[in-house]
């Protein structure tokens, strides 16, 4: 410590003597394409985004045509095909677990983020069609849930896309004419197993009517994961528009 | 307790001074320069988007966030580069990698502080605890309490980081997990309310830790348009005290350039964020001198 006091009245008139006015400046910087890119930092990355895009770009499966969400009224090839993928990989797993069987599927229109095109199905067209981590819950529902599920498909009018299971038919008026599970009327006494995704079973899209239930199974199985493995199985994809979710006309 | 000491002296100087009369009119520059540098909720995006994409072609990357960070350092050594979380998810790199290479290029671009996200835990507690090796830079969050976690004594509720002799304080504050993020990804964190705790750090920071600088590293949220009294960065601004910047995430709110907002007691307090996904680098740059108060009315702010 200084203890000699004129030094100190020399410091601070020193300090005094060259005081600029305190500021604060603020600003952001676009990271654009006329930044050069650090070659250590590029050099760094080259093996993880090589290996990246080599298992990204592998060929799983082919697509004899061009399948997009916006090709059917209310159920389309590419939402088919999803839903019924759910089934056919997950059934195993929740069978394994409880012993019981998914009885459908359902997952919303607006989770296809991406066609899928014409020509090889790649890794990559997973990550396009499905880049969010949504993963399979099955969930134990009263027929009378079941009911509000199908007012809410019919007021939402959209192409939310079910597995083959499950059978609608809306009348010209888009109320719920006819609903068969597995060929039978649905029962409001009975307890039907119904596999989603976390994020609809969560609320999303307002979809309420999965509370409350008689139970929750959580798969910890992506949908992503889902559509890898069932498009490493199948040789060429074929998917249909077909009856499973209909509107008779006028 | 050395710098305290010494204000109080100086103090009664100055009032000698203006008794004395004493002029000198050599100058000897005492304005110290901090520059602070920020990213958040970059989502893994390490390569930039590319011309194809209908937002943001040719934009971002870490590479070239790089090179101007590296020029930024040679013109100020005093720099900090901190970011406020979600490094995580939303490329293939983190699927493939979980993580590895988002924390093994922060450390490369010499990260100091980060806090943490929601998607931060997006493979879980362990998931973030197994990346931890990869990190050469620290992590703090003051409202999380990770003392039932695998995260327990791996992230400070703040740090204090000198440069160039300035005493720069920083806590980090985290978003409400809960409905956010499942149970069994954050498992035993527990959540405290922000604006508590940050008026408490902001305490310590002051007063305990004598920071001549205090920032807040903030996953909370800009602003919610409709729930406008939900904690947020701009609510947590007007109900603290000696904060003098917030640093951002969690909204991907893009502002062209950080917000004025006045505190408790009336005081100005930067707020800024820069969007998400690496497509900006925030810059805050702070010219003052250690001991007077950089939220006064005489600091003259350029934004």
């Amino acid at each position: 410590m200084i203890k000699n006091p004129f030094l100190i009245v020399l410091l601070v008139g020193l300090i005094i003597s060259c005081k600029e006015p305190q500021r604060i400046e603020g600003s952001r910087i676009e990271i654009d394409e006329d930044i050069i890119s650090s070659l250590t930092v590029e050099d760094y990355m080259k093996p993880y985004r090589d290996h990246v895009n080599n298992s990204l770009d592998s060929v799983i499966s082919y697509a004899p045509a061009t399948y997009s969400k916006s090709d059917g009224q209310l159920n389309t090839a590419i939402g088919n095909l999803m839903a019924d993928a759910v089934y056919s990989e997950s059934n195993p797993i929740f069978n394994k677990r409880t012993g019981k069987n998914i009885d459908f599927v359902l997952l919303n229109h607006g989770g296809i983020r991406s066609i899928i095109s014409e020509g090889h199905i790649k890794m990559r067209t997973a990550y396009e069609v499905m880049p969010f981590e949504n993963s399979v819950v099955v969930v134990e529902l009263k027929g009378t849930q079941i009911s509000k599920m199908l007012s809410y498909l019919a007021r939402a009018k959209r192409a939310h896309p079910v597995s083959k299971h499950i059978q609608i038919t809306l009348d010209e008026n888009f109320e719920v004419k006819k609903a068969l599970i597995n060929n039978k009327p649905i029962s409001e006494g009975k307890t039907y197993y119904l596999a989603t995704n976390d994020y609809l079973y969560n609320g999303g899209d307002r979809m309420t009517f999965f509370h409350p239930n008689d139970s929750l199974y959580v798969l910890d199985y992506k949908i992503r994961s889902v559509l890898i493995d069932y498009f490493k199985k199948v040789d060429t994809i074929n998917p249909k528009i077909d009856n499973r979710f209909i509107k008779l006309n006028d | 307790m050395k710098r305290r000491q010494f204000i109080q002296q100086t103090t009664a100087a100055t009032t000698l001074l203006g008794l004395g009369g004493l002029t000198l009119r050599s100058c000897v520059p005492k304005t110290k320069h901090i520059t602070i540098l920020h990213t958040n909720d970059v989502h893994s995006h390490i390569d930039p988007f590319g011309p194809n994409d209908k937002r943001n072609a040719n934009k971002g990357g870490v590479a070239r966030r790089a090179t101007i960070i590296e020029a930024i350092r040679k013109e100020n050594p005093n720099t900090l580069l901190l970011d406020a979380g979600d490094i995580f998810q939303g490329t293939p790199y983190f699927n493939y990698y979980g993580g590895e290479l988002e924390f093994k290029l922060m450390s490369m671009l010499k990260y100091d502080l980060a806090t943490i996200g929601n998607h931060d835990f997006d493979n879980g507690i362990d998931g973030l605890y197994a990346q931890l090796p990869n990190a050469e830079f620290e992590f703090v969050s003051a409202n999380y309490d990770f003392s039932n976690t695998v995260m327990d004594t791996h992230v400070k509720p703040y740090k204090v980081l000198v440069k160039d002799g300035v005493r720069i304080g920083i806590f980090g504050l985290g978003i409400q997990l809960e409905g956010l993020v499942d149970k069994k990804m954050y498992k035993e964190t527990v959540y405290h309310n922000p604006i508590e705790i940050a008026q408490d750090m902001s305490r310590i920071l002051k007063e305990e830790e004598s920071c001549d600088l205090v920032i807040c590293l903030s996953h909370i949220g800009y602003h919610y348009k409709n729930n406008p009294n939900r904690v947020s960065d701009l609510n947590l601004a007007k109900a603290t005290k000696d904060i003098d910047l917030i640093i951002g995430g969690h909204t991907h709110t893009f502002l062209p350039k950080p917000t004025i907002a006045k505190n408790s007691i009336g005081q100005n307090v930067l707020v800024n964020q820069v969007g998400a996904y690496g497509l900006y680098l925030g810059r805050i740059d702070f010219y003052f001198e250690p001991g007077q108060a950089l939220n006064s009315d005489s600091t003259t702010i350029i934004v």
